[in-house]
């Protein structure tokens, strides 16, 4: 018998190609990544690698992958097929990891379509390929984050539009954790110790290092952690809901 | 089949479904009647695991609502109230979907697709996407979702709502058909609907039985008209 999970997810994905919201987002999110990565000074700085387009991953991601993550729930419960999914047998816990996987593979299929940049920096000099795939999976994993926090925002809500808001707030919490400024001002009134447990809880933080090709078990740590929790109370809060009405 | 005791259902300060019991067997059709906000939709809705009860319980099948949801959904088929459906799928799509969710695969998939699309009369829309469907149509795949897997229970919530008095006709002849193997409960505005598939019904006011008999006593009840009966039941009490 095929797991229910994976019917989910095949359900789910062949939806996204059914509905202009793939070939938007795709169009959106690739039109970016080649202009803001070779608009910038890359040709000036005449390094062969890909360190723009990492640069640019965590802001590019904060609008977009809220944007997939938002119906994941809502219109579910908008619509009311939520009902029609959860008399069928599939547990809770399934049909939210069959939703989530589908999702993440979506926007891996966005990042493997960066390719062509691969390419251009291999076609321009000798960059270290090693490198650029530790970037890309500390991309998938940033993704993943953004997308565990979308899902969460999309089940407590209706409305997928409420959903994007509050997960693109949620997000850029997460995003502008390290930044200076914003530790500048925490340092007012945070120890130093709590200062450095709201640096570390920094996507970008995490990112830092795939993105140089370092793999550190710390960030790995972070990532699954982070992606298990949030997955894990979007399928607790839908199962309370269910039990609550 | 099915053994409703005692399920009661709190919203806040109202009382929406305040201790009602009841059973179904093999070769019963139920009809579930009532005034609108009477408590149908949710009895059935905890039936089928969609909310829990906050007291009482129910077996479906054998299968306890309460310690087995999954037994209990892959025994019963549900229609939900105004038939929510995945849109932007094509009808042969939303129907494999539901065929593997239920494990059916392979040419088992196929063969039950074949089977509910005949029983149903969904040949001619089967690749046209469900949004673009007439009302009937949705109504019909509805129906279809239901009847996969052969579930031995089926719940379903105004099956005939919004249908014009052909399909009315369709969907009564069709739940007639499956009626002597399975245990059915329909809800319905419809009081001539009773007559017509159901050989029990139960009367629902305020969360709470008032009357539980054949269409026959209740019409007899009534003077001759289940309406009279309908009003004297649920208005007498408010």
């Amino acid at each position: 018998m095929m797991n229910t999970a994976l019917v989910v997810m095949k359900r789910e994905l062949r939806g996204y190609f059914t509905t202009p919201l793939a070939y938007v987002f795709l169009f959106v999110f690739l039109f970016f990544a080649n202009f803001m990565t070779f608009r910038s000074p890359f040709f000036e700085a005449r390094q062969a690698d890909l360190r723009v387009f990492f640069d640019l991953l965590p802001v590019l991601f904060l609008f977009l992958v809220p944007a997939i993550g938002m119906k994941l729930w809502a219109e579910e419960r908008k619509s009311g097929t939520i009902e029609v999914l959860f008399s069928l047998p599939v547990t809770v816990g399934r049909a939210v990891m069959g939703k989530f996987i589908a999702a993440w593979l979506f926007i891996a299929v966005a990042l493997l379509l960066t390719f062509p940049m691969v390419i251009t920096v291999n076609y321009l000099g000798s960059p270290d390929n090693w490198v650029i795939a530790a970037g890309y999976i500390g991309g998938l994993l940033l993704a993943g984050c953004y997308l565990a926090v979308s899902m969460f925002c999309s089940s407590i809500t209706a409305n997928p539009v409420v959903s994007f808001i509050l997960s693109v707030v949620i997000c850029s919490l997460f995003v502008f954790a390290d930044y200076p400024s914003v530790l500048l001002v925490l340092e007012s009134f945070l120890s130093a110790a709590m200062l450095e447990a709201v640096e570390n809880l920094s996507f970008v933080l995490h990112f830092e290092s795939l993105r140089r090709g370092v793999i550190e078990f710390r960030d790995m740590a972070f990532y699954v952690l982070f992606i298990t929790g949030w997955v894990l109370a979007t399928a607790v809060w839908i199962n309370g809901r269910r039990e609550a009405g | 089949m099915i053994e409703v005791t005692n399920l009661k259902k709190v919203f806040g300060p109202i009382r929406a479904v305040d201790g009602v019991s009841f059973t179904v067997n093999q070769g019963d059709v139920l009809g579930f009647i009532g005034p609108n906000g009477a408590g149908k939709t949710t009895t059935m809705r905890m039936i089928a695991c969609l909310t829990r009860p906050n007291e009482g319980t129910a077996r479906i099948n054998g299968h306890d609502i309460l310690k087995d949801s999954l037994g209990v959904r892959k025994s019963i088929g549900y229609l939900p109230e105004n038939t929510p459906l995945y849109g932007e799928m094509t009808t042969i799509s939303f129907l494999g979907f539901v065929c593997e969710i239920r494990g059916l695969v392979g040419a088992e998939k196929v063969r039950e697709i074949e089977r509910v699309v005949q029983v149903c009369s969904l040949s001619e829309v089967l690749y046209q996407t469900i949004e673009t469907l007439s009302k009937g149509y949705r109504k019909r795949v509805g129906l279809a979702l239901t009847l996969i897997g052969d579930p031995p229970v089926l719940i379903l919530d105004e099956p005939t709502d919004g249908l014009d008095p052909n399909q009315k006709r369709d969907v009564r002849r069709l739940i007639n058909n499956m009626a002597s193997y399975k245990a059915i409960i329909v809800s319905t505005h419809i009081l001539e609907e009773l007559d017509a598939i159901c050989n029990r019904s139960i009367v629902i006011h305020r969360g709470r039985i008032v009357a539980d008999g054949t269409p026959a006593e209740f019409r007899e009840q009534g003077g001759g008209r289940i309406d009279d009966f309908f009003e004297a039941v649920t208005r007498g009490r408010e």
